[in-house]
């Protein structure tokens, strides 16, 4: 069969990397003035940025409003330079309004919502360069963009991908990974309490095998939580020095 | 005609500048700030199996027994008793209403005015009874983060460099003229439209580049460090302020000045 092979004798994939090797990742928080919280991410080649407004009374009707909790309202967008074709329309499109719902389901389940009744955060997500892995970027920069705009969460939440090729399962998947067509899953963890988010799959796979690949995939995430972890901690930190007392 | 450009350059730690540690305890959420059950939780914490958790990234402030977490940014979150400048955007309509305030209050009007009560969603309900409260008239709002302006006794300063400033706690800041005689009987109502002199002008300026420069450098804000900061930029022209070189130099000599006071 020609064409690219995904994981080789010596266990390298595509671009070097091992099975359970995530890509490198780069995040700055506080990058918008005009925003309550922002964030951007970089994971390999995908690159993300996520707005976060609020908590703020509800837009349009009132009649939405919660009586005891906030209403989140997630918005996802592609830039048409992100993908290897342009793309026709940023948002609005299907998968666009679907991945929408499911950071909000994401998100509704990590942030506080009881703490601000009768109002909205909205959580804006774009991305940038899409290499793969679009699902997990967004979810990671929208918890660093919560976390700048000082919303109260149970926890961070840290998402990665996983595969499985040739009976081994991994972890990060790039872009020419997930075109080859084999089963990926999208995991959303909320690290400390080892609890599941939001969990994603649409292919077939074969029950045997989904432990392994969820294995992998919580274990990406966690590793992506020590990263998102140490550069949140250093951010406080220059604040509070600047700061003073 | 004279134009300046800059071309980008890497970004440095402000805070390697200053050389300091950090002393305080900083946390993220899911981090267990203490397994003692005998504290009280206040806002940046929630309870989770027998231990007590931050929601927030921040500092951990102890008051006795009342353990919060206190994060670097948020939304304003009213008190009784606060200072709060903003603009009308929309009135409620009842028949009193329509009597007596219409004349006075107008939507778009920007007023200054205390929190009376605080609602249980977060509300809060503001009063104007003091004549020192009312409508505001010529002067320039500078918008901050809430959590950079410093609690005090008074948040109405008369600077001596010429202009007075009102430092919202909600983060809106309003530069004005200060007045040469305060009017008793009018109190907050009828808008001073009185054209203001060039000199008065320039104060009003430098003061919000100043401020400006404190938030970009996140100092606090309160009548003595927006002083030391003005007279700190006094050798430089008005516009020249917002460069960043600038800001840094002006921002150092104030911190200096600070703790001089203070040590």
């Amino acid at each position: 069969m020609a064409g690219l092979e995904l994981l080789s004798d010596q266990g390298y994939r595509v671009d070097g990397r091992r099975a359970a090797e995530l890509r490198k990742i780069q995040a700055r928080m506080g990058v918008f003035a005009q925003a309550d919280g922002s964030a951007y991410i970089e994971q390999g080649n995908t690159k993300a940025l996520a707005v976060v407004y609020g908590p703020h009374e509800i837009r349009g009707s009132r009649a939405r409003a919660l009586p005891d909790r906030a209403l989140v309202n997630c918005q996802y967008s592609s830039a048409t330079f992100s993908t290897g074709e342009r793309k026709r329309r940023p948002h609005g499109d299907r998968k666009s309004c679907e991945m929408g719902l499911q950071l909000r389901q994401t998100f509704e389940a990590a942030i506080l919502t009881q703490l601000h009744p009768r109002s909205q955060i909205d959580i804006y997500v774009q991305v940038l360069q899409a290499d793969g892995g679009t699902y997990a970027a967004c979810v990671n920069a929208a918890t660093l963009a919560v976390l700048d705009a000082g919303i109260p969460m149970k926890d961070f939440v840290c998402a990665c991908s996983a595969g499985f090729v040739d009976g081994t399962a991994l972890a990060d998947l790039s872009h020419v990974e997930e075109a080859a067509g084999g089963p990926q899953l999208a995991l959303a963890l909320l690290p400390a309490a080892g609890q599941i988010a939001l969990l994603e799959m649409d292919a077939r796979l074969h029950e045997d095998h989904l432990e392994r690949v969820l294995e992998a995939a919580a274990q990406a995430a966690r590793d992506v939580h020590t990263l998102l972890d140490h550069v949140v901690r250093q951010h406080v930190r220059e604040a509070s020095i600047l700061l003073g007392d | 005609m004279a134009m300046e450009m800059r071309l980008p350059v890497a970004r440095k730690r402000l805070s390697e500048s200053l050389g300091r540690e950090s002393k305080k305890h900083l946390v993220v959420p899911g981090d267990t700030i203490t397994t003692d059950t005998g504290f009280m939780r206040g806002h940046g914490t929630y309870m989770g199996e027998e231990k007590l958790i931050a929601s927030v990234a921040g500092s951990v402030e102890r008051v006795n027994k009342l353990i919060c977490v206190k994060a670097l940014k948020t939304r304003y979150n009213g008190e009784v008793g606060d200072i709060v400048v903003g603009r009308i955007t929309e009135r409620r309509r009842s028949a009193e209403d329509e009597l007596a305030m219409r004349g006075f209050l107008q939507e778009g009007d920007l007023i200054s005015a205390e929190v009376q009560a605080v609602f249980s969603d977060g509300a809060v309900s503001l009063h104007t009874r003091s004549l020192k409260y009312g409508k505001l008239g010529q002067g320039v709002l500078v918008q901050v983060s809430p959590s950079l302006v410093k609690r005090q006794k008074t948040h109405f300063h008369d600077l001596p460099c010429g202009a007075s400033v009102i430092l919202g706690n909600n983060g809106f800041i309003w530069i004005y003229p200060t007045p040469e005689h305060k009017e008793e009987d009018a109190g907050g109502f009828i808008a001073n439209l009185e054209p203001v002199s060039l000199a008065d002008r320039e104060v009003i300026s430098r003061l919000r580049n100043c401020i400006i420069s404190l938030v970009t450098q996140r100092m606090m804000l309160y009548d003595t460090s927006i002083l030391y900061c003005y007279e700190a930029s006094l050798p430089h022209q008005i516009k020249d302020i917002l460069k960043p070189e600038i800001m840094e130099e002006i921002v150092m000599e104030t911190r200096q000045r600070l703790l001089e006071q203070e040590g």
